[in-house]
């Protein structure tokens, strides 16, 4: 499961043009265009509801959107069977925001779960892989316990191990942060920095705590009102003038993202317009 | 105009209901086949559907059929036939009191956690990390659980009826005082294997076919939040029933 | 592992159960039990009438299933029911002057063949005729004798029609 042949490596692993996608009748993206390059680890960012996760969901194939083109290591996502999905997305690792263990399976199983399905491999073998996944994220001893024993963070290192298992050349970690106590978040980015340097899987990491992303991320994507609002290096963003930036980085709590929910003008509405209807 | 529009938005709500449901089955009877490979599950989910099932299964035979004795004694002496009572039993449950009570129950016992249990993985995203490792849901979570309903229904069904036929013979016989040989001669005169019993399975096939698709059709599709899954549930049971007793009828006019 | 052995093995004994259940309706409540029949002879009887006589239907004497009606035909030229009677092989000590008779369990239950035994020391041997018969008694016919001739006799050698006064 190693990286495929074909592509040059200096082309993007992920490229997207022209996205658009509209959910219930919300518009949610409106001409994305974002190139993911090979190796790295790169930071979707932006505020609540933007549809980073929607935008993972198109990457892997399991939400087409309404428009626009999404190649993912020469696949074309939008057009792909769902044969050649699945064989797509075997080389995707994807960590859920709530980790999504099996909850009738063991710890063991969970990580063995994805080996099991696709390969006959000798149990022996997949003890072996599963024991060594296991050991890189600290859970060894955990095998045996049921997902149900486990804390929040013990959960999302479980997660982690079973979408590396396959050893994997592309990592999506969905809001890997949230809800994690300070000892349990520092775990998770330890683990994201060390397989991003010592497997040089490509990594996106989707998310909006600010602090910790910027301290393994190489690129940061800032999702906003439907486009990319800004891109860039950590360092470069958080210095950048956008009115986007600005606000996000800063944390304001009104700016191109309104504090207010769109409603009618707030005189007009309490009756108090003086002249009538 | 408008009233009329909110007038029929429930019809068409519940339309469109039955028309996701049905190529909900179209897709479910295609992953069959890729199922296949995950029989230890199928096996799995039989022992979750039809051996956790037994218990109240065979309870509720038995009372039913005690209390079938019980009316059907004190009825047939009115006309001087209690002689009958056996062959009544047995003719009441091969051909719609087992088939109908199991599915019934059925829907309240497996029916329920199947819902739950799928519409807790769509929740948690157990469904769609599936998806993610390559692995198809449907032919993974549905369809064994689909299978394992049209497996275990008749075999609950008959379990429930051999029970039932012990509860109206412990009623009858070592209660009521009916002779023993009078109670199994008549019905063994009187119940036919095709017409009766196989007729009787085949009516536990489709309800077992029916109650599953409903089940893992609400957990499939449910809302993923607490209510969500709550009222799936409660659907699960509502409209197993309705359609059980509804295609009861349908089965009924075309098998006789 | 062992939680997936376990499994298997409900689900196994599940199975099981309910085939056992399933063969236990069919053959010991349905007329397959009637079927199921160790050794046996047969017996041939003719009846100018049967009546609702059915295949299967029980053959009794004294009150007790010995056997099972196995045919039904029509005699071309007589113009009679020739019914084959098979009689377990247990009971192998029917006197061969006993009578076949076709009689109504209750006043509108199943009809059955029941013999009469007889007094003779031979007893009935494979594919032997039951000489003596008697025909249905048709419910119609009793009450149109009844209403018209009361008291009448039979005319077709048959005994006068008992009383029907209901039981």
């Amino acid at each position: 499961m190693n990286a495929t042949s074909a592509p040059p490596p200096n082309e993007a692993l992920i490229r997207i043009r022209g996205l658009r996608t509209v959910l219930n009748g919300k518009t949610i993206f409106d001409g994305v265009d974002l190139d993911i390059p090979r190796g790295g680890v790169t930071a979707i960012m932006g505020p609540s509801g933007t549809g980073k996760t929607t935008l993972m969901r198109h990457i892997t194939g399991q939400l087409p959107p309404d428009a626009g083109e999404i190649v993912v290591d020469g696949v074309d996502v939008v057009r792909a069977s769902r044969e050649q999905l699945f064989a797509l997305r075997e080389k995707i690792g994807y960590l859920f925001q709530n980790s999504a263990l099996l909850t009738d399976f063991t710890v063991f199983e969970n990580v063995a779960f994805p080996l099991r399905q696709q390969l006959r491999l000798p149990e022996e073998l997949v003890r072996n892989i599963v024991l060594t996944k296991l050991q890189a994220v600290g859970l060894r001893g955990a095998a045996e316990l049921m997902p149900s024993e486990l804390s929040g963070g013990m959960m999302r290192r479980v997660a982690l191990a079973r979408a590396i298992v396959r050893d994997p050349m592309l990592i999506i970690y969905d809001e890997p942060f949230v809800g994690l106590d300070p000892i349990a978040l520092n775990q998770i980015l330890k683990l994201i920095r060390t397989l991003n340097q010592t497997l040089g899987i490509t990594s996106i990491l989707v998310a909006h705590e600010l602090a910790a992303v910027r301290q393994v991320a190489d690129r940061i994507h800032l999702v906003a009102a439907g486009k990319i609002a800004a891109a860039g290096a950590p360092e470069e963003l958080s210095r950048g003038d956008s009115p986007w930036t600005r606000q996000f980085f800063a944390g304001e709590a009104d700016g191109p993202v309104p504090f207010h929910y769109p409603a009618p003008d707030y005189a007009a509405e309490l009756g108090l317009s003086g002249g009538g209807a | 105009m408008n009233a009329a529009h909110r007038a029929f938005a429930p019809l068409a709500a519940g339309l469109a209901q039955i028309g996701a449901c049905g190529r909900f089955l179209l897709h479910v009877l295609g992953a069959v086949p890729r199922s296949l490979r995950y029989l230890r599950e199928t096996v799995r989910q039989v022992f979750f559907v039809g051996a956790m099932s037994l218990v109240i299964i065979m309870t509720c035979g038995m009372f039913v059929g005690a209390v079938l004795g019980l009316q059907l004694y004190d009825v047939l002496s009115r006309f001087g036939s209690a002689a009958m009572s056996g062959t009544v039993v047995a003719l009441a449950l091969y051909r719609e009191l087992g088939p109908v009570v199991t599915a019934l129950l059925f829907a309240g016992r497996a029916g329920t956690s199947i819902t739950a249990e799928v519409g807790l993985m769509r929740a948690t995203d157990q469904l769609d990390a599936m998806e993610m490792m390559a692995v198809d849901p449907l032919a993974y979570v549905i369809a064994p659980r689909f299978l394992a309903g049209v497996i275990a229904m008749p075999l609950l069904a008959c379990i429930f009826n051999a029970l039932a036929i012990l509860g109206a013979h412990l009623v009858a016989v070592s209660w009521l005082g009916l002779d023993n040989g009078t109670f199994w001669s008549n019905m063994t005169a009187s119940v036919d294997l095709w017409t009766d019993v196989v007729n009787g399975v085949w009516k536990s096939v489709a309800f077992g076919a029916v109650v599953t698709l409903i089940a893992t059709f609400q957990g499939y599709t449910t809302p993923p939040t607490s209510e969500g899954v709550a009222y799936a549930t409660t659907r699960t049971v509502v409209f197993s029933s309705i359609v059980v007793l509804a295609l009861d009828f349908v089965m009924t006019a075309f098998l006789m | 592992m062992a939680q997936r052995q376990s499994f298997q093995i409900g689900t196994g004994l599940f199975i099981v159960l309910g085939f056992a259940a399933l063969t236990y309706l069919a053959t010991q409540t349905t007329s397959i039990a009637n079927y199921r029949q160790g050794p046996s002879y047969t017996l041939k009887a003719r009846f100018t009438n049967i009546g609702q006589l059915k295949l299967r239907a029980p053959v009794k004497l004294a009150g007790v299933r010995v056997g099972t009606v196995s045919a039904i035909e029509l005699e071309p030229d007589k113009l009679d029911a020739l019914v084959t009677l098979t009689i377990d092989r247990r009971f192998d000590k029917i006197p061969d002057d006993s009578a076949a008779a076709v009689f109504t369990s209750g006043l509108l239950g199943d009809q059955y063949v029941a013999l009469q035994p007889g007094g003779s020391t031979e007893p009935f041997k494979d594919g032997d005729e039951v000489v003596l018969t008697q025909s249905s008694m048709q419910l119609e016919e009793l009450i149109g004798k009844y209403l018209v001739g009361q008291g009448d006799g039979g005319k077709n050698g048959e005994k006068p029609a008992p009383k029907p006064d209901g039981k």
